[in-house]
């Protein structure tokens, strides 16, 4: 029975106005609409599927501000079991890798984990590297982007979906997997789901809890530093022409005129 | 002048195009020193055609282990040769498996990791398109040899002589406790066309394409501009074509030459995944789509009517 953790993100909606915030160029959270990242949903479906079939537990992990409690409900209403929430100022404008560090140190607070699961890149940052690096903190086996998982005892198998095509991978237990968005349709909450959410425990731990010291985390001990950051001026549209049965045609001229045929 | 590594992307024996992309970012840093990890006999292969774009050094890190395992043998092969060449940067490609080996390697060095750069100066200082490119961000590591991993398609590749002096770099055993084993690899079907990621032209359909069969009609524009063959998100999910070939915030990101947009209406989801592409075509039957505010040259119109005239008219001109 696999003892599953899933990560998952509250992410500024990617339909809503995204944008930096100008004094620091940290997120500016107020400016858009905050949702569970959408790939986090069938990564907690994923889990769901896996402990429907085989038993176990669901434990979802986030790291991120006090609101970020509506995407760890919203996870616990499809049915994950419980939740560890790490929420402390000092984290505000941490990087790629202390976030990942802070994953791990959240991962390793779940008592015998035996599979991580994430979505395999954020709609915000899209780094697509979180589920590798913590792989590499864990010290266990990465089998990111899967669009197949499946799970055979201690045997995990997933096939992993890129621009080079399939690649099917194999590894034991404990492991970390990335899913993408073609591995399966997420659940909709029900309303028992969303009522029972509303008592599952969610437990809330600032990085002094996870040993880890505030002087690693947050904007100003980055490795990496944002210099300066603007709004791109928006691409202007150019010739627009009406098919009058020379639309080709005019398409043709049109890569003439600028050497690209 | 410090050594700057390249991880090199090779198939089969030949070496992407994105690889000729870093090593010319690379010489803008210091000496470009590509880093071959492969099955045993990978950089005889590969050696002179990098050298063709400026490649002082290869080192080679073969072994059987470097193609049974993902994405560790490479971030093993980089973290040794970083440890003793101490190179002014690394630079990797902005694909799936790049920027995860870019993220293990930083994590494993404790240095700075830069995500995804349109750009990269002398000093290391990257240029990013961030969220759907709608904002426009420099940022540099401030620890450490900075990581980065560079969007394809983003540098113009320009040859140079390099010596291309081969190094063997002695690759550790692969821990599979740690590591995950590839049992077997599917490459992507994909004809004779170009990588989305390696093309300078990407011809790509929409919803408007309506059904799997029509996608004909993108292929063959594709085909006559020696393109590679894209798809938006709608597309995908109406099941008119694979989802590997998804353009798009969730699927590749693409900045080439030349981008046609075949009944696609331009939501961000899919702008995110191409609007750094230099020159962007667009047809679509509704005037109104969004897709118009961002192409360099428009046409309203049935793209059943517009697209097999323009794959003529290519064809004339190709005579």
């Amino acid at each position: 029975m696999p003892n599953i953790v899933v990560l998952v993100k509250q992410v500024p909606d990617t339909y809503s106005e995204r944008k930096l915030a100008e004094s620091d160029h940290t997120l500016d959270r107020d400016s858009a609409d905050a949702v569970l990242d959408e790939i986090n949903e069938r990564a907690v479906e994923e889990a769901l599927l896996l402990k429907e079939a085989q038993g176990g537990e669901v434990t979802v992990v986030s790291v991120g501000p006090d609101r970020a409690t509506d995407a760890i409900r919203k996870a616990l209403s499809m049915g994950a079991d419980k939740a560890v929430h790490v929420s402390d100022e000092a984290l505000r404008g941490s990087d790629v890798l202390q976030t990942a560090k802070v994953l791990a140190a959240a991962v390793g607070k779940v008592e015998g984990y035996d599979l991580v699961i994430a979505g395999n890149e954020a709609s915000d940052g899209q780094a697509g590297a979180v589920p590798a690096i913590l792989a590499e903190l864990l010290g266990v086996p990465q089998l990111t982007h899967a669009r197949k998982v499946e799970l055979d005892g201690t045997t995990l198998k997933v096939e992993r979906e890129s621009e080079e095509g399939i690649t099917r991978l194999e590894a034991s237990l404990p492991a970390v997997v990335s899913v993408g968005e073609k591995i399966n349709e997420p659940r909709y909450p029900s309303f028992k789901g969303i009522m029972a959410a509303k008592k599952k425990p969610v437990e809330t731990l600032t990085v002094a809890d996870l040993g880890i010291d505030a002087g690693e985390v947050g904007l100003g001990n980055a490795w990496t530093s944002v210099l300066e950051a603007a709004p791109k001026p928006p691409r202007t549209a150019g010739q627009r022409v009406t098919d009058e049965g020379d639309g080709g045609s005019k398409v043709a001229e049109y890569l003439v005129a600028q050497k690209l045929i | 002048m410090a050594e700057v590594l390249v991880l090199v992307d090779h198939v089969d024996g030949e070496v992407k195009k994105v690889t000729f992309e870093l090593l010319t970012a690379a010489r803008r840093i210091g000496e470009p020193a590509a880093v071959v990890v492969g099955a045993p006999g990978t950089a005889a292969k590969v050696r002179e055609s990098l050298a063709g774009y400026g490649a002082t050094k290869v080192y080679v890190a073969e072994s059987d282990d470097a193609v049974g395992y993902l994405v560790t043998p490479k971030v093993d092969a980089l973290a040794a040769i970083v440890a003793q060449a101490s190179p002014a940067a690394v630079l990797v490609s902005s694909t799936v498996d790049g920027k995860e080996v870019s993220g293990r390697l930083a994590a494993r060095l404790g240095t700075g990791l830069l995500v995804d750069a349109v750009d990269i100066d002398a000093e290391g200082t990257v240029t990013q398109s961030i969220f759907g490119g709608g904002v426009i961000v420099k940022s540099k590591a401030t620890k450490g040899i900075p990581v980065v991993s560079v969007r394809p398609g983003s540098v113009e590749p320009e040859q140079a002589e390099g010596a291309a002096t081969e190094q063997a770099v002695e690759l550790p055993a692969t821990d599979p406790a740690k590591s995950a084993k590839i049992t077997a690899r599917e490459p992507l079907v994909g004809g004779d066309r170009p990588a989305l990621t390696e093309a300078s032209v990407v011809v790509s359909g929409g919803r408007g394409v309506g059904s799997a069969e029509s996608f004909d009609v993108v292929e063959k524009l594709a085909d006559s501009l020696g393109a590679a063959v894209g798809a938006s998100r709608a597309a995908v999910d109406s099941g008119y074509y694979p989802h590997q070939f998804q353009v798009g915030q969730t699927g590749v990101t693409v900045s080439p030459q030349l981008y046609i947009a075949l009944g696609i209406s331009g939501a961000i989801q899919h702008r995110a995944g191409m609007q750094t592409s230099k020159t962007i075509v667009a047809v679509n039957k509704d005037a109104e789509a969004p897709i118009f505010e961002i192409a360099d040259f428009g046409v309203v119109g049935d793209l059943f009517q517009v697209a097999p005239q323009l794959t003529e008219e290519v064809a004339k001109r190709k005579g």
